[in-house]
């Protein structure tokens, strides 16, 4: 199963505040 | 991996060129000069942890792990923390993170008891497992 990673950051920080839960943030170069 | 990561972050990626505008703003904030980082934030945004350049994915999921156990400490839910750094060289011996995982565990395991001997029973638990590392020079001071 594969990571689903949002793309939609400034939302991820509103949605991680309100769920208090930990965010992961990747900075990437890899073809999407 | 996945599921480590659905139950523990909301993964989000940054990337340098297909979101440029994101990138500038997140990659300057948070100083991501390489690719890929991977920072483990809490959920008011501050980093707490930092890997840099790829890995193999047992290391980079023990990475993960050690970074959400080291948020975990540094926030001092010592019991949480050791269960975290414990479940680190229980399921991925082999992994590069596991010796420092077994020094936090031990530090974690004091700081919640207060009691010596678990520094110590660390210590000892060196003489036979990542003899080499630095991390067991680390704890050979607790013996």
């Amino acid at each position: 199963m594969e990571i689903t990673f949002r793309h939609d950051v400034d939302r991820v920080f509103e949605d991680a505040k309100r769920q208090t839960k930990p965010i992961l943030l990747d900075f990437s170069a890899a073809p999407m | 991996m996945a599921k480590f990561v659905s139950e523990n972050f909301i993964p989000a990626r940054v990337h340098v060129k297909d979101d440029a505008d994101a990138f500038k703003k997140y990659g300057e904030k948070y100083n991501a000069h390489w690719t890929p980082t991977i920072l483990e934030l809490d959920p008011e945004g501050e980093e707490f942890w930092r890997i840099e350049g790829f890995l193999p994915n047992d290391d980079f999921l023990a990475q993960l792990m050690l970074g959400r156990a080291q948020m975990d400490f540094k926030k001092g839910k010592w019991a949480e923390a050791e269960k975290r750094f414990r479940e680190i060289y229980e399921k991925l011996p082999h992994a590069d993170a596991a010796p420092e995982a077994l020094y936090w565990a031990g530090v974690s395991h004091y700081k919640a008891s207060n009691d010596s001997a678990a520094l110590k029973e660390t210590a000892q638990a060196f003489k036979t497992r990542y003899t080499d590392s630095t991390w067991a020079k680390k704890a050979s001071i607790w013996a």
